[in-house]
């Protein structure tokens, strides 16, 4: 009886296993590498990895290195290809060792708040009880404006760049916890997950073995979108003077500093400012691929 | 079949009821009396049909009796053994004598886990076989209930609704349970499918010796795979029979009338079909007296007031009703 079902699927059987695996996983990078523009941001976060991982080779000089004989050189000045800044540090080396700073600082940051956003966000979504405390709480954290919030707790904490992980990701858990929380809610109604209360699964199993993978997609969107926020906060607060000190080649200390020479060097300026909005263009692009990638209702079109 | 007469599952007097909260103050209002005073029992080998129409209880009955809702009032017995009220800590060493096989093969199986997986997890939580046996359990599973070895490693997403089916009955049965909660098991599948999932839980059932509460609207499939049939209403029970009397002489005006809705591809076996008046009352608003009253015919003052006795009008043969 089962026979007519199975030869039926036969021809399903007959693909290479390794193919099925990554199924999912393979189709969504499929449809983002369609999308244009995410193509595009990947590229840039790509190099940009690149030049972090590998900064001590890109870079020319050393980035903290004065030569004030050779000080604010202009673009394409010979050995300094980008120009010097007002203390002669190459800028072309400072911008490479600031991507990795920006990349470190929006990882730490986007992960810190991700672990407390999920663990906020599943807590109140699966149980009753905790939702409305936490909700309550997260609601207070809403009530500050984001950067005020940061500055608040760089206040209070001290200005460094480890305080300013900080003060992002506590800032990020509202939002992600609020994200998490949807998604418990919409998938802790599905029968599967009754199915496995019926087997006799412990809360915590149910959560991280079947809610929390079902959730995913919302949150890797969200993680990739918050990953521009942070980077844009961690130069906007270096630039304020709470983040990086100087000499750290920060892109928005560099800024800063570079405010000064805007009219006799604009590239001090330009040059991290160009850096910062591509890169966080490039993720947000990237992240709204990754939306429209991962959205099951987009099969339709194809 | 033969029926051994011990029970399985004693029901007695079991209510659940969802309390409707104030959307501020979060007082309790009312309540939705999704079943309302039910006894039963479950004979140990047999397969008891719940019928009723949508929104009835039955459902819902067979989630409490599981543990899963609940339960507001009553008494639940696996075994001689009280379990109605258990937390779900307490629950765990019942759950391995009492499974569900869901409704919906879409939904019942977490599309981001393979079978294998998925099937593993039962002997996970309550075995302690290692990595090896429970790879081989799976695949004996799957080749009992009529799938292949190597559909484990496949998700669900990759089989039809037949073939998830068969995967929801092959973790229902892992860990070879006594009393299997069909909650309208064969509801979703094509006419074609449903007879072969209807054949594969017979068999189990011989297997396996399995109990069955199989939940369901479909009269005719009851009547097919049933030894004894009990009709709910608004979560009270209407009558309870083995299905061959219960199809020939149907005592309750609700079975009557539910009886006759089945179509009937006789030729001139014409019968008169009782169509009910009104609908199904509000479950939040539950009528008094006999739940059935407000769209019974032969409804009169007595009805109204008073709640039927729930009595063995016949051997084997229970009705609530005042008139019969």
């Amino acid at each position: 009886m089962a026979s007519s079902e199975s030869i039926a699927e036969e021809r399903i059987s007959t693909k290479p296993k390794h193919q099925k695996k990554e199924k999912v996983f393979v189709k969504t990078i499929k449809r983002l590498l369609k999308n244009k523009l995410a193509v595009f941001g990947l590229i840039v976060i790509f190099i940009q990895f690149i030049l972090a991982a590998f900064a001590p080779w890109f870079a020319s000089y050393d980035p903290v290195q004065q030569d004030l004989i050779n000080a604010e050189l202009g673009v394409g000045a010979e050995g300094h290809w980008l120009g010097t800044d007002n203390y002669g540090r190459d800028v072309w080396s400072r911008l490479v060792f600031g991507a990795r700073i920006s990349l470190l600082v929006g990882i730490a940051s986007v992960s810190l708040g991700l672990i407390g956003g999920i663990a906020l966000g599943l807590l109140s979504g699966y149980y009753r009880k905790l939702d409305g405390v936490i909700m309550r709480l997260v609601d207070l954290l809403f009530a500050f404006p984001g950067i005020l919030l940061a500055m608040l707790i760089i206040a209070m904490l001290g200005t460094s760049l480890v305080n300013v992980v900080i003060a992002i990701s506590i800032w990020s858990i509202p939002t992600c916890a609020r994200i998490v929380r949807g998604s418990v809610l919409s998938v802790k109604k599905q029968e599967y997950i009754l199915a496995m209360r019926s087997i006799g699964a412990s809360n915590t199993r149910i959560l991280i073995k079947h809610i929390l993978p079902n959730c995913m997609a919302p949150i890797i969107v969200f993680a990739t979108m918050r990953m521009a926020t942070a980077i844009l906060s961690t130069a906007a607060l270096s630039f304020l003077g709470l983040g990086a000190q100087p000499p750290t080649p920060e892109w928005g200390a560099m800024i800063a500093t570079g405010q000064d020479f805007m009219f006799t060097s604009p590239h001090l300026t330009v040059i991290p400012g160009i850096a910062i909005m591509l890169v966080v263009f490039a993720f947000n692009v990237v992240g709204d691929g990754l939306r429209d990638a991962l959205d099951p209702n987009m099969e339709l079109e194809n | 079949m033969s029926l051994k007469t011990e029970p399985i599952l004693e029901v007695s007097h079991v209510k659940k009821y969802f309390p409707v909260k104030s959307s501020f103050l979060k007082k309790t209002v009312g309540n939705v009396q999704a079943v309302e005073n039910v006894s039963v029992d479950v004979r140990e080998g047999e397969t008891l049909g719940v019928v009723g129409e949508s929104g009835c209880g039955k459902s819902t009955f067979g989630r409490t009796v599981l543990g899963l809702d609940t339960l507001t009032e009553g008494s639940i017995k696996f075994r001689g053994e009280e379990i109605g009220g258990l937390s779900d800590r307490q629950l765990k060493k019942y759950k391995k004598e009492m499974q569900m096989i869901f409704q919906d093969p879409y939904a019942s199986l977490n599309p981001r886990q393979r079978v294998g997986e998925a099937l593993e997890e039962a002997f996970i939580i309550h075995t302690k076989l290692s990595k090896a046996e429970r790879v081989q359990r799976v695949k004996d599973l799957l080749k009992e209930v009529g799938l292949k070895e190597e559909h484990a490693e496949r998700y669900p997403h990759e089989f039809s609704g037949g073939q998830r089916q068969r995967i929801g009955i092959a973790r229902a049965v892992s860990l070879n349970p006594s009393l299997i909660v069909c909650d309208e098991a064969v509801s979703a599948l094509d006419v074609s499918v449903q007879a072969q999932i209807i054949k594969l839980l017979k068999e189990l059932q011989h297997s396996h010796q399995l109990t069955y509460l199989f939940i369901s609207h479909d009269l005719g499939v009851v009547r097919h795979i049933c030894d004894r049939v009990l009709v709910m209403y608004l979560g009270a029970t209407m009558e309870l029979a083995p299905a061959e009397e219960l199809f020939a002489n149907p005592l309750h005006p609700y079975t009557q009338a539910l009886l006759s809705a089945i179509p009937r591809p006789v030729p001139g076996r014409k019968k008169e079909r009782i169509k009910l008046q009104g609908d199904l009352p509000n479950p939040a608003n539950y009528p008094s007296g006999c739940p059935f009253h407000t769209r019974c015919p032969l409804a009169h003052e007595r009805c109204r007031v008073e709640v039927p006795e729930w009595r063995e009008v016949q051997p084997d043969h229970f009705v609530a009703c005042h008139e019969v």
